[in-house]
């Protein structure tokens, strides 16, 4: 019987820390969605997005000021982005604008270091990390509310994306661009809508890995955890960043607690790029992705 | 009101050039009048979509350019302008092939063609219904995905759009490839309707000379890349080398072997295939 608990309890913190993969991973889902482009600098965008909102906290801003700072930030560097590197490349290869993205990435790691300092600071949410226990199984206070954090941006852009007439415009410039532009859509004004909604996501997700991590260099590493969730998940779809990101992070908890008491642990790291790869054989398109409509 | 002698849409002497290497239109000149009805014949890589696409500034995703001439629409030059600034102006575009928006449903599909309308909801519904009623077709699969549509509803679901825009001319690249004569007729039909009804404007490319001709007030006819004739629809109907080569007509003004025609039992057998529902 304690056996039972011991998995529930595993299996609640895995779905809970994999909600925390599905917020990095939906900021790169946005941009794949929206212009076929995968973008290298999400996880510094999260790195840009936790030191930028620590900086206004450290300046003395009180908590909500210094989010919607952040929040105005990122949407000015959304806007900049379009027409610093996105503009000038237009009709250039999908290659082209991952090269770029690089660029940007490496750009905004020195740039936002550079202006807040590169030491490891601290980020406080005001969420006591201390376990609560519900029918016997201990839950992470933090992970429950990070997940539901995320839980309701994910249902904020799921709205968004079905029900506004900007949200129709952005799928279907994810379908067609130029017939979406021949409709009148303007594709600057997408793009900045969608690197806009990538920086609101790399906020959240900065804010909350931040919080768990401190910020630092390596909060641009969690990028490489949503790398397994987007091969799970497929590239291109929101419902795929969720259910990949539970699996992934479900999956990974039960294998180190499982099968690495069996091989002497440190299994966790890796284990999801093993699921991964395991998928990929099966499932290239991933779960949910590169489903084309399409009448044969 | 326009003057008479003023077109709505005025091609003048444009050249365009694909890769900086490859002249496609050289010197094309057309124009469309008010509530004018012309259509773009000519043959498989005559330069009928490019002259569209200049039009549309939808080059430079093809990476082509115009390199000489201008394009002006209303009296104003628009070959400067990008290519989601037509559609407030009122020249929309239906391209070569249909591009729905296939994971959005049609009746989304309709709504961004709505997109940069800002006369009110009351407005677009009312568009909304009047494409319902040319389309009937529409109405009925308004919440299906429109990748899953039949080619000729797919034409229907991108002529609606463009409809949706509120525009005073539409320019139409081949509306009757892939699909049955009688659809083409019907569609046609509809075309007509909206030009003597609505008062919409059409530019229509085609290879289809025989079913354009019977719907155009004028026509121009583009081989490599230049106009080698224009004129009325009758006249250039009439001409003893537009029947030979394009409407399958002898010298004497007999259908030949080449007629499409002939082949037209078939295709309507395969035409009522076509919209058996799935
Ligand atoms: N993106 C491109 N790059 C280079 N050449 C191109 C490009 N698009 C078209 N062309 C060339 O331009 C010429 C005209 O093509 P266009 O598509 O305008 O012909 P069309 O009259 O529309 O023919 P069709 O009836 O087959 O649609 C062709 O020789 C074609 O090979
Ligand atoms: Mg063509």
């Amino acid at each position: 019987m304690d056996g039972l608990w011991f998995f529930v309890e595993a299996l609640v913190g895995g779905l809970l820390s994999g909600v925390m993969y599905t917020l990095v991973a939906l900021g790169f889902v946005l941009i794949y969605k929206a212009s076929g482009v995968f973008n290298f600098a999400q996880g510094a965008m999260v790195l840009f997005a936790a030191l930028t909102f620590v900086g206004f906290v450290e300046l003395g801003l009180p908590f909500w000021m210094a989010l919607a700072a952040a929040l105005g930030v990122m949407m000015l560097l959304a806007v900049g982005i379009e027409r610093v590197v996105l503009r000038p490349l237009v009709g250039q290869p999908p290659i082209i604008l991952f090269m770029a993205t690089i660029g940007l990435s490496i750009f905004l790691e020195g740039f936002a270091q550079a202006v807040w300092g590169s030491q490891v600071r601290a980020l406080d949410l005001g969420i006591p990390d201390m376990p609560m226990e519900i029918d016997r199984v201990l839950i992470s206070r933090f992970d429950l509310t990070a997940a539901v954090i995320a839980a309701g941006l994910v249902i904020a852009l799921s709205l968004f994306f079905s029900h506004t007439r900007m949200g129709r415009a952005l799928r279907a410039v994810a379908d067609d661009s130029q017939a979406a532009q021949v409709a009148g859509v303007p594709l600057n004004l997408i793009w900045a809508v969608v690197w806009g909604a990538a920086g609101l996501v790399a906020l959240v997700a900065g804010l909350v890995w931040g919080a768990r991590l401190g910020v630092q260099f390596s909060l641009t590493l969690i990028a490489l955890k949503a790398l397994p969730v987007l091969i799970l998940g497929g590239f291109d779809s929101v419902a795929g960043a969720i259910v990949g990101g539970l699996i992934i992070g479900a999956s990974e908890k039960l294998a180190e607690i499982y099968v690495g008491a069996l091989i002497g642990g440190g299994i966790e790291n890796w284990f999801p790029y093993a699921l991964a790869i395991a998928f990929l054989l099966v499932r290239p398109g991933g779960l949910f992705g590169g489903k084309r409509v399409m009448r044969v | 009101m326009m003057s008479e002698t003023q077109p709505l849409l005025a091609v003048n002497g444009v050249e365009v050039v694909y890769d900086r290497a490859a002249l496609v239109l050289k010197s094309v000149s057309l124009a469309v009048p008010e509530g004018g009805v012309v259509a773009l014949l000519g043959p498989n890589g005559a330069g009928k979509s490019t002259t569209m696409k200049a039009v549309a500034n939808l080059l430079r995703a093809d990476r082509g350019e115009v390199t000489r001439g201008s394009i002006v629409y209303d009296g104003r030059r628009i070959d400067r302008l990008g290519a989601a600034d037509l559609a407030p102006r009122g020249l929309s575009l239906v391209m070569e092939g249909r591009h729905c928006f296939a994971s959005l449903s049609v009746e989304e599909n309709l709504r961004v063609g709505a997109f940069t309308r800002r006369d009110g909801r009351a407005a677009v519904a009312d568009s909304l219904d009047l494409v319902y009623r040319c389309f009937p077709r529409l109405k009925l699969r308004r919440d299906s995905p429109a990748g899953l549509l039949s080619g000729g509803e797919q034409q229907m679901c991108a002529i609606g759009r463009a409809l949706m825009a509120k525009p005073r001319m539409i320019l139409l690249d081949e509306p009757s490839m892939g699909l049955a004569p009688q659809l083409v007729d019907e569609i046609f039909e509809i075309l007509r309707r909206l030009n003597r009804e609505e008062g919409v404007s059409f530019l229509l490319a085609e290879q289809n000379a025989a079913a354009a001709l019977r719907y155009a007030t004028h026509a121009y006819l583009l081989e490599n890349g230049r106009v080698v004739l224009d004129g009325g629809a009758a006249s250039l109907r009439a001409d003893p080398v537009v029947q030979a080569s394009y409407l399958g007509l002898d010298a004497d003004g007999r259908q030949t072997f080449r007629d499409p025609a002939a082949a037209r039992p078939r295709q309507r057998w395969l035409c009522c295939g076509r919209w058996r529902p799935e």
